[in-house]
Formats: C-alpha cells, sequence, structure tokens
C-alpha cells in the first residue's frame, strides 16, 4: 500500500481504525460435520516424546470418551487443544476454518472451546454466582469489565446453569468451601455458560460419590448434541454408562477406537492396561 | 450514587474517609487558627509529617491493589514514586529562577556547577506546572506500561519478577546517582522556593499541601475501591488465585496485569509528587530497593487486599519509623525486620485482620 492510500485509509470515516476492530475469530464452519481435526501432533518435554503422531477427528455433537494408562498424553492432548502447550508439529483445526496452533488461551476460549481441568479449578474465593459471572461470555476486555453490570438476562442465564448444575442453594456460598464434587460442577457450569461448541471434560468423576457421578453422568449425556464433549476418566464404570464411542490414548498416540465392548476385547488395549 | 454504594461496600473503610476528612479539615485549622500557645496547635512541622504519611498512605494503596488484588508482588513501586517525586522537584527547581546560590536565570545550581551551558532538552517545558503534572503521572505510566507490557507478555510471574522489579528500581538508584544524568546526582533536586508562586516556608502553603496530599488519599483511595468492586476487579482477584482458569476462561491475563500495574505506577507518581514539596528534597535514595521492600511491608502488616489495611500500616509503620529512628536511630532497621516476620507468622492478614476476624464472630 502507498503512503498516500493508507493515510487516506485512516483518515476514512465509515470505518473505525483498523486495531480498534475487535479481533474474532472466523466463524465455525462445520460443513463436514467433524469439529475437531487433530492430525500428525508431536510433542516432547526434554526428549521424552509424551504425544506421538497423534490423530483424533471429532464428530459435531458427539461425546467421545478418552481412555488410556497414567501418563498416557490424555491431559497434554488437552494442552494442545486450549493453546496451553505448543506442538512441535502437526495441525489442530476447530471445524474447517480455524487454526488452533496458532491461537492463545483466551483466543481459544472465545472461539467457543471449553475446559475443565484435571484437579477442579475454580475461584475459590468468589461465591458460586460470581464464579458463573466471571465465565460468562461476551466481551472480556479490560475497560468493558470495569463498568460491567449483570442484566435480567444474564442473571437468568446464571440461574438456568445454577439449575443445570444443581447449585441454587449453595449460590451465595464460597467456591472454595464447596465439596470436591461441587467444585467439579461448577466447572461444568463455568464452561456452559460460556456457551462453548466443544468441551473438553477432564477427569469429570474424579473424587465423586458414586450418586454424583451417576449425575454427572447424566449431565454430560444431556449436553452431548448441542455440544460436542470430549471426556477424559479413568473410572471404567462411569465410562461405560456415558460412551458410545471411545479412544484409547497409549504413549501418545491413539491404540484403539470403538465401542467400549470393541475396546474391551482388543487385544492391545487388554496388553496395555495389563501391563501397566 | 455509585459513591454511596462503594462506600457500602466497604464500611471499614468508609470509617477511615470520614476519618481523613475529619483530619483534613481540624490539622489545617489547629495549625493555622490557633495560637502557638494553645495546647491544641498543631505544629507546622507535624502538619507537614502527616502531610509525608498521607503520601506514603496513597503509595500503600497502590502497592495493594497490584499485590493484594492482583498477586503481582511489585518490589519497585519507590522508582515510580521517586519519579512521580523527581518531575515536582524538577518543576520546583525551574521555580526557583534567578534565586539560586549562583544566580543563574535559567540553570539550576548543579548544572551551574558541573560547568553546564545550556538547559538539557528533557528539562524543557518543566518551567509549566501543568507540563509537570502530567509528567507526574505520565512517566511513571510508561515505564511501567513498557515494564509490564515485557514482563506479562511473556508470563513472567512470582518471585522472578519481583526480582525484575527491584532490578528496576535498582538501575535507576544506578543511573540518577550520575552526575551527567542531569537530575542533581547523590544530592538529588532540593532547595525548593515556592510552589505556584507561594512560598514552600509558609504555613499556608503547608497546609495547602497537606489538604491536596489528603484529597489525592481520598480520591486515590476511592478509584481504586471503584476497581476493586467492579468485574474488573474480581477478574483480578481470579488472576491472583487461578491465572490459568482466568485465561481458559476467555481473559486476557497480560492485559489486566499491565493496565492495573499501569494505573498503580500512576498513583505512586502522584505521592511522590505530592511528598516532595513537604519533604523539601527529592534524591536517588528513593530508588533504593531497600524503599520498596518497606512499601511492601507496610501494606502486609495493614493487612492485604483490604485498601483501607494499605492506608493504617503505612500509617502506623511510618509513625513508629519517626519514633524508632529519634529514639534509637541503629534499631530501626531491625524493627523493621522483626516487624515484617513477626506479621507473617503471627498476622497474616494483618492487623486489620484483627478487626475483621471479630466482624466475623459477631
Ligand atoms: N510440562 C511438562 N513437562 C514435562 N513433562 C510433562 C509435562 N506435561 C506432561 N508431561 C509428561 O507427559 C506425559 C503425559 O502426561 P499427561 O499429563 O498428558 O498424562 P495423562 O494421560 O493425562 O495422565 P493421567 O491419567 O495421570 O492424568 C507424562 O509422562 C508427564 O510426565
Ligand atoms: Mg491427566
Amino acid at each position: 500500500m502507498s503512503m498516500l492510500e493508507s493515510i487516506r485509509s485512516v483518515m476514512r470515516r465509515d470505518e473505525v481504525f483498523e486495531f480498534l476492530v475487535p479481533d474474532t475469530p472466523p466463524d465455525l464452519d462445520l460443513t463436514h460435520g467433524i469439529i475437531l481435526y487433530l492430525e500428525g501432533i508431536n510433542v516432547s518435554f526434554d526428549g521424552f516424546k509424551a504425544i506421538n503422531d497423534l490423530n483424533l477427528y471429532i464428530d459435531d455433537g458427539e461425546l467421545r470418551c478418552i481412555i488410556g494408562p497414567n501418563g498416557a498424553g490424555k491431559t497434554t492432548m488437552m494442552d494442545i487443544i486450549t493453546g496451553k502447550t505448543r506442538a512441535d508439529s502437526g495441525s489442530a483445526w476447530f471445524g474447517q476454518h480455524i487454526n488452533l496452533l496458532k491461537m492463545d488461551e483466551p483466543e481459544i476460549a472465545a472461539a467457543g472451546i471449553g475446559r475443565k481441568f484435571q484437579k477442579p479449578t475454580v475461584f475459590e474465593h468468589h461465591p458460586v454466582i460470581e464464579n458463573l459471572e466471571l465465565a460468562m461470555g461476551g466481551d472480556k476486555g479490560v475497560w468493558t469489565t470495569l463498568t460491567a453490570r449483570l442484566n435480567g438476562e444474564q442473571r437468568d442465564r446464571i440461574d438456568e446453569i445454577l439449575t443445570i448444575i444443581g447449585l441454587q442453594e449453595q449460590h451465595n456460598k464460597q467456591a472454595g468451601s464447596l465439596s470436591h464434587g461441587q467444585k467439579q460442577w461448577l466447572e461444568i457450569g463455568m464452561l456452559l455458560i460460556q456457551n462453548p461448541k466443544l468441551l473438553l471434560v477432564d477427569e469429570p468423576a474424579a473424587g465423586m460419590t458414586h450418586q454424583e457421578m451417576e449425575r454427572t453422568a447424566e449431565l454430560l449425556t444431556s449436553l452431548a448434541g448441542n455440544h460436542t464433549v470430549i471426556v477424559v476418566e479413568h473410572d471404567m464404570d462411569f465410562v461405560r454408562s456415558i460412551a458410545k464411542k471411545v479412544s484409547v490414548l497409549h504413549q501418545g498416540s491413539v491404540l484403539a477406537e470403538g465401542t467400549m465392548d470393541d475396546i474391551q476385547n482388543d487385544q492391545r488395549v487388554i496388553e496395555v492396561y495389563l501391563g501397566s | 450514587m455509585i459513591l454511596l454504594k462503594l462506600l457500602k461496600s466497604d464500611r471499614s473503610g468508609t470509617f477511615m474517609l470520614a476519618l481523613l476528612l475529619l483530619t483534613t479539615l481540624v490539622v489545617p485549622i489547629c495549625n493555622l487558627l490557633l495560637p502557638e500557645s494553645s495546647s491544641l496547635h498543631i505544629s507546622t512541622y507535624t502538619m507537614t509529617l502527616l502531610g509525608k504519611y498521607l503520601c506514603y498512605a496513597l503509595l500503600a494503596v497502590a502497592v495493594d491493589l497490584v499485590w493484594g488484588y492482583l498477586g503481582i508482588l511489585s518490589l519497585g513501586h519507590g522508582a515510580f514514586f521517586a519519579l512521580g517525586g523527581y518531575a515536582m522537584g524538577m518543576y520546583l527547581m525551574r521555580q526557583i529562577g534567578s534565586r539560586g546560590t549562583y544566580g543563574h536565570p535559567v540553570l539550576p545550581d548543579f548544572m551551574v556547577f558541573l560547568n553546564w551551558q545550556e538547559l538539557p532538552w528533557f528539562w524543557h517545558g518543566f518551567n509549566w506546572f501543568w507540563f509537570a503534572m502530567l509528567m507526574v503521572v505520565l512517566v511513571p505510566g510508561l515505564l511501567a506500561l513498557v515494564f509490564g507490557w515485557l514482563a506479562f507478555r511473556s508470563r513472567v510471574t512470582g518471585v522472578y519478577l519481583s526480582i525484575m522489579t527491584q532490578a528496576l528500581t535498582y538501575a535507576l538508584l544506578l543511573a540518577f546517582f550520575r552526575n551527567e544524568m542531569g537530575f542533581g546526582g547523590n544530592n538529588g533536586l532540593t532547595d525548593f522556593k515556592d510552589i505556584l508562586g507561594f512560598s514552600l516556608q509558609s504555613d499556608h502553603t503547608r497546609a495547602g499541601l497537606f489538604i491536596a496530599s489528603a484529597t489525592a488519599l481520598g480520591l486515590g483511595y476511592l478509584s481504586c475501591l471503584y476497581i476493586t468492586r467492579s468485574r474488573l476487579g474480581r477478574v483480578c482477584t481470579a488472576i491472583r488465585d487461578q491465572e490459568d482458569r482466568t485465561r481458559f476462561t476467555g481473559y486476557r491475563v497480560e492485559h489486566f496485569k499491565l493496565w492495573i500495574f499501569t494505573f498503580s505506577a500512576m498513583l505512586a507518581g502522584i505521592a511522590g509528587a505530592l511528598y516532595v514539596p513537604q519533604a523539601g528534597i527529592i534524591n536517588p535514595g528513593e530508588f533504593a530497593p531497600l524503599a520498596s521492600i518497606e512499601i511492601v511491608i507496610w501494606v502486609a502488616v495493614g493487612g492485604r487486599a483490604t485498601l483501607y489495611g494499605a492506608v493504617a500500616g503505612a500509617l502506623m509503620v511510618n509513625y513508629a519509623k519517626s519514633y524508632l529512628t529519634a529514639a534509637m536511630p541503629d534499631a530501626w532497621l531491625f524493627a523493621l525486620g522483626g516487624l515484617f516476620v513477626l506479621v507473617t507468622l503471627l498476622l497474616p492478614r494483618g492487623v486489620t485482620g484483627l478487626l475483621r476476624k471479630k466482624e466475623v464472630t459477631r
């Protein structure tokens, strides 16, 4: 662009300046019915290959369970999808157009991927309701948050989520004082309120009583369809109760994929699990 | 409306602000209107001392905002305070005019002494009060912006960040010690005559400075209160407690840190600017790493993440300092160190934490 032209573009009065345009990611394109492509991903930590030529495709609206022995790379895979860890090579696409490897955490979150950590992480010093308020979608810039107030619609949305995660009675309690299971739910609620297309849920049933586990299973299955859900879990009963399709991760790559029954009869899977 | 709501959310702070308002009215009256023979008379020395404490309190509030609410342990806020102070000092130097020892119409004494022929470029403009006041906030703000941009973008946190802030203030200390820098070397800037045409020796000017300091503290406090009570404040504490979660929730953590840090640095600059005419001098000693650590101790003693605790801490520790340095000059540093250890071990929520515990049980 010549100088004159660039000056002209700055002076144009029918557009805002380029740097003022919020950088929203391109729209999620699901024309092929696949929401997440992971292809040939490699990650190594100090020479140790945590992820090794990983290929994974997730359909839109699917509920996929990922199992695998400790250290298989399940959490690391989520770190890559959400921008926490950089892949050494490979590609990760969200829909047809969104290149996840080029984005950082807040961008990926804004694009529609929510994540629950393995260890429940909520804002412990804030009441439940504020946890949800903070997580709620919308403009998350510094200046907007300075003057942001909850409107009626947003309050309703928070109430709705509180009902879904069953924490209406605890809504004014400090998140830190919730039970382990309740924290897990709150964290899931914090994901839901962001309206993500894709939810990554790392070990949601850990530390839950049997009853809590059942409710979590119900919650997750009810989410599938409107959302795409990837669940990492060790508890086989839990996986069995929710999974249609299961992927087994071993030493950083997919060892087997199929229904729970296929998986449990797969010779290689049995070896891996018996071996560890 | 907003003000009322804010004050309602911070009862201890409102009490403190009321006390501040009272002091702002009473102290100048007791100084100016009551005869010296009266037992209620407050000496100009005491009023100026209190004025300096108020500046420290504002500085402490600035540190509490970044440390208490955002979790950034800045051990370099003394640098922003000093830069604000130097900006004010430069204005005051230019006001001396030809009344200096060497009687040069433009150049401050120390430049004449160094045989300089003309004013360095960065001293221009400081003869205007408005320009100097702009620099009081812009210089610390810009430094914080650049420093913060580099540090937060590369996600330096915790101890490493604290060490970097110490290095920052230490580097400035060394730079300002040098005569060639043009800020008066190790003597700093002093021998001020007047401000806005009012003599700095007069009681009325001193009273004016006292009131200005109290007002700055009040406004600075309220703006910090407004921030911490907004959703922005909640994002800050969220960053402090769970930085990763905040990021995955879609907040650009580095932007939040950057703007709060910069705002805090500007407040520190204002505190420094009000401090200097009351102290009568600004020298590189203000950049000493120890000075910045002291500020953090005030906040820790008062109780972090309360704002009013920072004010209380700054006042208490500085009162103790004035008292101890007069009574036992050698003991002060030990007392300070001991105080810090005691507070960290026994009162993790500071002195005001004791009050709050009562509030809860009541
Ligand atoms: N930041 C890191 N630096 C070095 N090694 C790492 C890092 N993160 C993960 N690893 C290693 O990578 C491997 C895979 O870890 P990951 O946490 O992904 O396993 P996982 O499948 O989630 O296991 P678990 O079931 O125990 O949660 C492990 O051996 C782990 O030690
Ligand atoms: Mg894991």
